[in-house]
């Protein structure tokens, strides 16, 4: 989408830009209008009020014409204000270009320049500027000019470096182009959008700053007058005459807040990350719009899926990240969820405790039942109290996943607490207890550790502890080991195994690593494109996988001792879930695919102890019942 | 902590002479000679010769920086000739106020600007996130003067809630309270720029953090949402709004100036504008060096802030 476009779809910016422009119009023309001379004196006609006879916007001490007045003094505030912005911005660039070009010795005496001249407070060094050069217009706009520079220098800066190493400035330098070339043709056009920002978002406060010098008597001089001196001047008949002021710095107003809406806008567009929405921030639970049925649970599971939908909506886009999952664990039990990033079994595990984000997340149908009880759409309080409390949750990547800055014990006293009127003492006794649990030695002092202290494999440890903190009924456990090397993961996967026999804990395990099944999972659940695509018990799938994607991904798990089986990838990828094809998603990559499997819905059905969603099963099953 | 503090302290030391340095070349690019501008455009060439060797500045620029700096070191900024007073007795006596003024101002821009930023965060595209949004940008684009003089006009004549001007009344006690009656309208309308700054950073940085990972991990943990804002989210945003902090706290520190004029505050800033319109130029070097070193050492306490917030900074 071109940049005009998107910044007339924002449309805040777009008033900031009528009316920015209506007044650099109004500012154009002002020689051409039937103005008053803006600086002849009348003291007979002064402090008229607005609307008097003669005069629009009344007259000031020396009764000239106010309105005259404000479009001249505007006329030059906009002028010193763009000007003192291009200046900073030419300069500035300029300094910055050359510091990260060259980078070295160059940029290393530049840049303490630079972080000495940032280490005045700002406004100070303009007024040391003007001390020097002596009060007036020209001498102000230099000095806002120059408090500016070292503002562009860094930032102009940090953009050159980046591209000071790409490869066509290395190809360029090869070709034997000179320096200053290279800068002009390769370096500037990819550092102009960054001076547009800097400059859109700086201008507004340049107009201030100039305004601000011109009112405190240091900028332009009598008679001539910007709007910042007009409300000096105003100053003193701000009780008797409060017009005179007011006039003068709604103008300010007026133009400053158009340029920051513009600024804003200019931004907002030239930022990928506004555009693709990625700044919106998760809401406490899920968005759920469940249409159609409310399904019911099946047997004794501690917590049953049921249909289970969860898209996500971008924009106009809808991803069918989950279509329709059905799964159940009972006590004791353990269910693998298995398949490759991208299948689904992420967001699955996340829609139990409405931990999607949202937005972009919505769950639009299906029941999670714990112990009967509907989640989907239960109100955020209760969703809240089973939370940590009934299921619990292990996450992938413990560095990202525990808060890097409070003390793993305080973390794990949080997540009693949140749950048990107990006091810090008592909270922190259990706390201690699980790390016991959890087998790190030197509990006490681990207590005390921050996350970026540990290892990876401790850090697992506190996350496991931290879902047992609570004594959950289930343990949804997303790719907890993942991130961790093979000796590591052995160990946590076989404290996982203790710690569901000795407590009868129900674990819900997502991986895409079969290996990891296979230690661990009673069922194996095998997930592609958001949906089941074969379920059953987890020895049974391993030796006679009947889905072709279930054959494919065990082929993908090397064997210890025996070096002779090739290792197959899949070819081809995961179909994108919001162009999802008709009938089986996994025919475009799958060899025995024919044209019945590509039309219409293939049902999941039940063989015997097993499921299967599959027209040609790869070994034979009980019938379908 | 000690050593950091230390180690911090003694990287200042380069900072802080290059300011002087700055200041003194800055004031060298003065036109004329100073000793016109004291005794004024009649003064016998024979008096200008004098006081310039008086002053001292017969002698090489490098050579006059090393006996400023070597004065300033001793606590002897010079004096100030239309006060008649030393600079260092002026700036102090001056430097008392503004601090006050600017630093009510940094509180309140810290506090409600944070709790702004959160409010408008946690609610993002909702009611109170366009209020404040629209508040904010108002906010940062009123002038601080203008604003101040409309306070005036509304709170100070039209409902006499404040006084209009000064630290003190003529005559009467000089208690807090009055301080306080003194001090509420120039503080705010000194803040409000800063305030706008700090809501608008603090809001990005919320939405920043509020995607990560150990967010999701809280609300797992059955977190309650108010304790997953203001002690998750908040806790670990904090680590780029203080920086943000240190800047605003220059800015209101220097911003003070229009605030000061507008409201007769008998501080550092309105001081620097009359030495400036006076050509008092030890003065003002005086003034402008004392108030950046300040800065620069309340920056210190920024980064050993910073550090104690943040475990992973190497202390």
């Amino acid at each position: 989408m071109s940049f005009l476009s998107l910044l007339a779809r924002n449309r805040l910016a777009l008033v900031g830009l009528i009316v920015m422009g209506f007044v650099v119009l109004l500012a154009l023309v002002t020689p051409l209008l039937p103005l008053a001379d803006p600086d002849v004196t009348n003291t007979g006609n002064r402090f008229l009020k607005p609307f008097s006879e003669g005069t629009l916007l009344g007259t000031d001490h020396l009764g000239r014409d106010l309105l005259s007045r404000l479009l001249w003094g505007t006329r030059l505030s906009l002028a010193v204000g763009f000007a003192a912005a291009v200046i900073a911005a030419v300069l500035g660039a300029a300094v910055g270009i050359v510091a990260g070009y060259y980078g070295g010795r160059v940029d290393n005496l530049i840049m303490r320049g630079v972080d000495m001249l940032m280490a005045f407070p700002y406004i100070l060094l303009a007024l040391a500027i003007v001390a020097a050069l002596g009060p007036g217009l020209l001498n102000a706009l230099i000095a806002v000019a120059a408090v500016n520079i070292p503002f562009f220098a860094r930032n102009i800066r940090g953009i050159t470096v980046g591209i000071a190493h790409k490869e066509f400035v290395d190809a360029a330098k090869l070709a034997g182009m000179r320096d200053a070339r290279i800068i002009v043709s390769e370096v500037l056009p990819n550092v102009i959008p960054v001076i547009v920002i800097a400059m859109s978002t700086t201008v507004g406060w340049m107009i201030l700053e100039t305004a601000g010098l011109s009112f405190l008597g240091l900028g332009s001089q009598p008679p001539q007058a910007d709007l910042g001196s007009m409300l000096g001047e105003a100053r003193s008949a701000l009780i008797t005459n409060p017009h005179t002021s007011v006039v003068p710095g709604v103008m300010i107003l007026i133009i400053v807040m158009a340029i920051n809406l513009l600024g804003d806008g200019v931004r907002d567009a030239l930022d990928p990350r506004l555009r693709s929405g990625a700044l919106t921030r998760p809401m406490a639970a899920t968005t759920v719009r469940r249409k159609g049925p409310v399904p019911v649970p099946e047997g004794e599971n501690v917590l049953d899926l049921r249909g289970l939908e969860t898209q996500f909506h971008v924009k106009d886009r809808i991803y069918r990240a989950v279509g329709g999952v059905s799964w159940g664990v009972k006590p004791g039990e353990c269910l693998g969820i298995i398949g490759e990033s991208g299948s689904g079994k992420s967001v699955t595990a996340l829609s139990v405790m409405g931990l999607v984000a949202s937005p972009p997340g919505v769950i639009t149908g299906g029941a999670v039942h714990y112990k009967g009880e509907d989640l989907v759409g239960a109100p955020y309080e209760r969703l809240r109290s089973l939370r940590g409390r009934e299921v619990a949750y292990i996450f992938q990547d413990p560095l990202a996943t525990l808060h890097p800055l409070y003390k793993v014990g305080d973390q794990l006293v949080e997540a009693i607490r949140v749950h048990h009127h107990v006091s810090d003492k008592e909270a922190r006794a259990k706390a201690l207890g699980l790390l016991k649990d959890v087998r790190i030695p030197n509990a006490e002092s681990r207590l005390e550790n921050y996350p970026h202290e540990m290892s990876g494999g401790m850090r697992q440890r506190v996350g496991i502890a931290m879902a047992l903190a609570n004594d959950p009924e289930v343990i949804i456990a997303d790719e907890p080991t993942t991130a961790l090397d093979v000796t590591v993961q052995a160990q946590i996967l076989s404290l996982l195994d203790t710690l569901r026999r000795e407590k009868g804990l129900a674990i819900v395990f997502i991986t895409h690593d079969f290996g990891v099944v296979a230690q661990l999972c009673d069922r194996v659940a095998v997930m592609y494109a958001g949906r089941i695509v074969e379920e059953g018990p987890t020895q049974m799938v391993l030796d006679a996988p009947a889905h072709p994607y279930t054959r494919r991904l065990i082929a993908c798990v090397p064997e210890l001792g025996e070096g002779k089986r090739e290792l197959h990838a899949i070819p081809g990828l995961p179909p994108a879930v919001n162009d999802l094809p008709p009938g089986c998603a996994f025919a475009p990559r799958c060899d025995k695919a024919t044209e019945a499997c590509r039309q219409g819905e293939i049902a999941l059905e039940a063989h015997g102890p097993r499921k299967l969603r599959c027209l040609f099963p790869e070994t034979e099953l009980e019938a379908a019942q | 902590m000690g050593s950091y503090i230390l180690k911090r302290l003694v990287s200042a030391i380069p900072v802080l002479l290059g300011i002087t340095v700055i200041v003194f070349a800055i004031m060298a690019l003065i036109p004329g000679d100073p000793a016109t501008a004291i005794l004024g455009s009649y003064a016998t060439p024979e008096n200008v010769e004098k006081l310039n060797r008086d002053l001292g500045l017969d002698k090489p620029a490098v050579q006059r920086y090393f006996i400023w700096l070597s004065n300033m070191v001793q606590g002897d900024f010079g004096r100030s000739f239309s006060l008649n007073r030393p600079v260092l007795d002026e700036v102090l006596d001056r430097f008392g106020a503004t601090l006050v003024l600017a630093g009510t101002s940094f509180v309140l821009c810290s506090l409600i600007g944070v709790a702004a930023g959160v409010v408008s965060a946690a609610r993002q595209y909702g009611f109170a996130d366009k209020a404040i949004t629209f508040v904010v940008l108002l906010g940062i684009s009123i002038p601080s003067f203008f604003l101040g003089m409309m306070m005036i006009l509304i709170f100070a004549v039209q409902l006499r809630w404040f006084p209009a001007s000064g630290m003190w009344p003529i005559y009467g006690d000089r208690n807090l309270l009055v301080l306080l009656d003194h001090l509420l309208m120039p503080a705010l309308a000194l803040a409000v720029v800063a305030t706008g700054v700090v809501a608008r950073l603090s809001r990005s940085a919320m939405l920043e953090v509020l995607r990560q990972d150990y967010i999701r991990t809280a609300r797992a943990k059955g977190v309650p949402e108010r304790g997953v804002i203001w002690r998750h989210a908040l806790r670990a945003a904090m680590v780029s709004i203080i920086p943000v902090l240190g800047i605003q706290a220059g800015f209101v520190l220097s911003g003070a100036v229009y605030i000061e004029m507008v409201f007769q505050w008998p501080g550092v800033g309105r001081m620097l504008v009359d030495a400036i319109l006076k050509r008092d130029i030890l003065l003002v070097q005086g003034g402008v060096v004392f108030v950046a070193a300040c800065y620069v050492l309340f920056n210190i306490v920024v980064d050993v802030a910073q550090s104690l917030l943040d475990p992973r900074i190497k202390t």
